[in-house]
């Protein structure tokens, strides 16, 4: 294929970027702004007895003080699930950063002095932080019944709970000749985005322009429009690029208090998080998730029996939404008779957990493939044939009334084992694991592209995704400049303000290669269809003798520059061709999910470690991660992705997790106490591969890829490490101290001779 | 907070006076006395990098330097690097191996990077990962950054090929290049 596609053209958007010319919301400077600084409490749940804002009033500068009582009575709320959210406490703060009051000033400083001079007066309530904790019977309710009418959970602390499974359980156990159980533990964790989430709202005429670091601005400009009982078209979302958002930036968070803000004041109001106040905002949900699988002595898997709590926030958000996704392809991406999943969401007077890339699957993903590697020894097999000997061949429908499988997850998977050279012999001390990963993508979409090629050839592409640093904005141009013949330098993108741009309903599941993309490609072909219309008026011959391949217009053996045939069909006024491209992925109300899955995202991660037996220090010394792509738009890109899905894993897999104490505070928020990976902390080597068959749904043969390589990190590193050591480790992170511990536990307790003098 | 301290720097080559609050760091400054958004704010606490500059020829997390420390200093941020609008090795490097993703930490990669080279004109890979240590990416680009600093440091600007596949064969640093003088520290 000529053209760009396939290729690693440079990044749009690129050059602003090393140059420090990119405008991050942060960035952006408005006249006459008001900064806002959040008032909180250091304790996780507390009953709010008063608050005085009349020392803060006094302080130079200090132009409000915004509770609860300044807003509409009942206050509102929101939430992508669960209108539960109010848009600042009411009556009770339910996590540690729960804001009870804003306070805007003319400067920052202003703002910081007159948030710590609010005199609150409250009480602090017993707050539920484990999962153990909000199960029990006599526990406070984090959620007001209220809230729920009618649901029969509503009296306990249990948000949802799903249940998906097929075949006969009960008779697949009588069949098992090995049954392999354990319980698998995974951390709170945060996204960490080194942009933290910064927020700006201003009056604008009678609506209201918000800006905000967010991944998904149509569904924002739904919230606050009706938050604010105004029209869509009355309310403005200019969405700049994120500076990383990892589904940590999809949904609102501050943007109706600073909208009300910005309301009341009659001025721009701006609230930039610190890194702290981000881990008070988003994180990942911590779960607890018992596997049960049976085999037969050959390894092939007979039933698996799935029990899952995970740990929710205060607030619904998205995350009951990420346990029932991340739950139901649970199973893996296996052929198995017999399957029974529950998952559970568990409220918590804990931060409000939300997308993070893997979105419910790294959880499940950890118990489900390290299930796999302590029942291949079980059963004396090797890891790697026992998967080759379940994963679903192309086109088996695997879990049934969804998509079937959509690659040949076999060949990902024995690339992945030929790379890490798994049938040789590690060197004495090392250790190899191996493990699979699989997200359904999207399970419905909505997304439109308007192109447009201008009278000198050139193309303006409307794309309201979100290009957080996935790349979306050099894809769309290259699909633009593949199929109108543009040079990649004459195609602009444009994305990032619902006033221009049209409906994208969101940017998360890897979903916009392949939704928008496909919107961008049908925009495309829809001018194309006009080229061929005014070249066919042009020559006089009927349509369907023209063709549109990329740059040309042909017509039999004659053939002519796109240019050329739009400067004489748009003739002396000008003029421009505009194309519309709609791409939907239609909901089906009678999914468990409301919808089958786009395409599925497939790696196979294998590493191979040491570890030092003095400080339980893991190292990884190589690691492969090989993901099914269908077709790599941009290889180079694809690449960034998939490392750094990869060695963000490497994150939660190795370091990463909030201490709470007692209070439910957490102790360790910020840079210093909590760890993410460094270039310190890279495996020794690392390399990423391909598959590509061209059997996507998107253009070209593309599926989604951004999440892939994050999803099986954790357990080929568990693998590994009881291949190098015969321990077998069920708690994340594999900290140098859990892995030391596991080791002395392994070891029994010391001899006489150990035992230290004195 | 009263009393403001009169301050002169020398930011990118340009003479500058402002009237700083004592407790203002040289990030608030460049962000928001003299508008230089590239430096970024982050962690303000110096363990993320996103706001390193230069600081009369040496690195520093800018979160962490009172603004009227650095009175009568000399000061390079990402705004300074591409002399007369041409890109620095280092930057067409960073654009040539795909390092800058979301982007947001490059500003603090790409002045780390640079303090680097001045100090090591050809560093190898270890040198590379320790002197980006104290430099956090999330998009976890780690590999393409390093790769474009070894790159930046081994070759000149003009033979910085594009890359066209997702191979990625590590480039080593060529002992035999001349040192760039854009990556020299000021």
């Amino acid at each position: 294929m000529n053209g760009p596609v396939g290729t690693s053209p440079a990044r749009g958007g690129g050059p602003d970027r090393v140059t420090g010319r990119q405008a991050y919301v942060a960035d952006i400077h408005l006249e006459d702004v008001l900064h806002v600084k959040l008032v909180t409490l250091p304790c996780a749940r507390a009953r709010i007895l008063g608050l005085d804002p009349a020392a803060a009033l006094q302080l130079p500068g200090v132009r409000l003080v915004f509770s609860a009582a300044d807003l509409p009575q009942p206050v509102p709320r929101f939430g992508p699930q669960l209108r539960d959210r109010p848009v600042l406490a009411v009556g009770e703060t339910k996590y540690h950063g729960d804001p009870v009051a804003a306070v805007a000033a003319e400067t920052l400083d202003a703002a910081e002095a007159g948030a710590a001079a609010v005199r609150v007066a409250y009480e602090e309530l017993p707050a539920v932080t484990s999962i153990l904790a909000a199960l029990d019977p006599t526990a406070p309710l984090v959620q007001d019944p209220a809230l729920r009418p009618g649901d029969p959970l509503a009296g306990g602390n249990v948000l949802r709970e799903h249940r998906y499974g097929w075949g006969d359980l009960a008779a697949a156990e009588a069949q098992a000749e090995v049954v392999v159980e354990g319980a698998y533990t995974f951390p709170m964790v945060t996204q960490f985005a080194i942009e933290p989430h910064a927020f700006m709202a201003a009056p604008d005429g009678d609506g209201v322009t918000i800006w905000s670091s967010i991944q998904h601005p149509n569904w924002l400009q739904r919230v606050i429009a009706s938050l604010l009982e105004l029209p869509l078209a009355k309310v403005r979302v200019i969405a700049p690029d994120p500076g990383g958002a990892f589904g940590g930036k999809q949904h609102a968070k501050y943007e109706p208090l600073l909208a009300f803000m910005a309301r009341r004041t009659g001025r721009p109001v701006r609230l930039v998080l610190t890194l702290e106040e981000t881990f008070q905002a988003v994180r990942r949900g911590a779960s607890e998730v018992h596997v049960r699988s049976g085999f037969r002595r050959d390894g092939a898997l007979v039933f698996r029996d799935i029990k899952a709590d995970y740990l929710i926030g205060a607030y619904a958000d998205i995350a009951d939404r990420t346990v029932a996704k991340g739950s139901y392809t649970s199973a893996g991406p296996y052929r198995v008779p017999a399957v029974r999943i529950v998952a559970r969401s568990v409220l918590s007077h804990t931060v409000p957990s939300t997308a993070f890339r893997g979105f419910g699957n790294p959880q499940q993903i950890w118990a489900g493939e390290s299930n796999m590697d302590e029942a291949a020894r079980t059963l004396g097999l090797d890891p790697l044939d026992v998967r080759l000997r379940n994963l679903a061949a192309p086109g088996e429908a695997f879990i049934p009334g969804d998509t079937p499988a959509d690659g040949s997850w076999a060949e990902t998977v024995e690339r992945a084992a030929e790379m890490i050279g798994w049938r040789t012999a590690a060197a004495p001390g090392r250790g190899r694991g191996l493990a699979v990963g699989l997200k359904e993508g999207p399970t419905t979409g909505l997304s439109y592209s308007i192109v447009r090629l201008l009278a000198d050839g050139s193309v303006v592409v409307y794309a309201g995704t979100s290009d957080m640093g996935q790349g979306a904005r050099t894809i769309f141009a290259q699909i633009a400049a593949q199929e109108l013949g543009a040079p990649m330098e004459a195609v602009t993108v444009v994305m990032g303000d619902t006033a221009v741009v049209p409906y994208d309903q969101q940017t998360s599941a890897s979903r916009s290669s392949v939704l928008m993309g496909n919107a961008v490609l049908l925009a495309c072909r829809d001018i194309q269809s006009r080229l061929r219309a005014m070249a066919a008026r042009l020559e006089g011959v009927d349509e369907s003798a023209v063709i549109v391949d990329q740059g040309s217009v042909v017509i039999g053996e004659r053939r002519w520059p796109v240019g050329e045939v739009l400067a004489r069909g748009l003739g002396r006024l000008g003029g421009e061709l505009i194309g519309v491209g709609e791409m939907r992925k239609e909901a089906l109300p009678d999914h468990p999910l409301g919808g089958t899955a786009a395409f599925y995202e497939f790696n196979c991660t294998a590493v191979e470690v040491e570890v030092d037996r003095a400080t339980g220090d893991i190292v990884i010394v190589r690691h492969v991660t090989v993901s099914d792509v269908g077709k790599a738009l941009n290889p180079n890109q694809v690449r960034g992705q998939d490392e750094g899905a990869a060695i963000m894993g490497l994150g939660h897999t190795l370091m990463e997790h909030y201490i709470l104490d007692d209070a439910g505070r957490i102790r360790n928020l910020g840079a210093i106490d909590y760890r993410i990976p460094t270039s310190m902390d890279l495996p020794l080597a690392m390399e990423s591969a391909v598959v590509e068959n061209g059997d996507g749904p998107g253009p070209y043969g593309a599926k989604g890829m951004s999440e892939g390589a994050l999803l099986p990190i954790a357990p080929a590193v568990a693998a590994a490490v009881r291949a190098a050591t015969g321990v077998v480790i069920r708690d994340l992170p594999l900290t140098p101290e859990a892995v030391w511990r596991a080791l002395q536990e392994a070891a029994g307790p010391p001899g006489r001779d150990e035992v230290p003098a004195g | 907070m009263t009393g403001l301290i009169p301050i002169r720097v020398s930011v990118n080559g340009r003479p500058r006076e402002l009237a700083v609050a004592a407790h203002h760091t040289l990030l608030d400054a460049l962000r928001d006395d003299l508008g230089l958004t590239g430096t970024k704010e982050c962690c303000l606490v110096g363990e993320c990098g996103a706001c390193t500059v230069i600081l009369n020829g040496r690195s520093v997390d800018s979160c962490l330097v009172l603004a009227a420390e650095a009175d009568g200093g000399t000061v390079l941020t990402v705004e300074g690097l591409a002399a007369q609008g041409r890109l620095s090795a280092l930057q067409q490097a960073f654009l040539d191996t795909g390092a800058a993703q979301c982007g947001f930490c490059i500003p603090g990669q790409l002045l780390a990077a640079h303090a680097l080279l001045g100090l090591t004109p050809h560093p190898d890979r270890a040198q590379v990962e320790e002197g980006l240590a104290g430099n956090l990416c999330r998009c976890a680009g780690y590999e393409q950054i390093i790769e474009a600093v070894l790159r930046a440091a081994g070759a000149p600007p003009s033979a910085a090929a594009s890359v066209e596949d997702g191979a990625g064969q590590r480039s080593r640093p060529d002992p035999a290049a001349t040192p760039d003088a854009t990556v020299a520290p000021q």
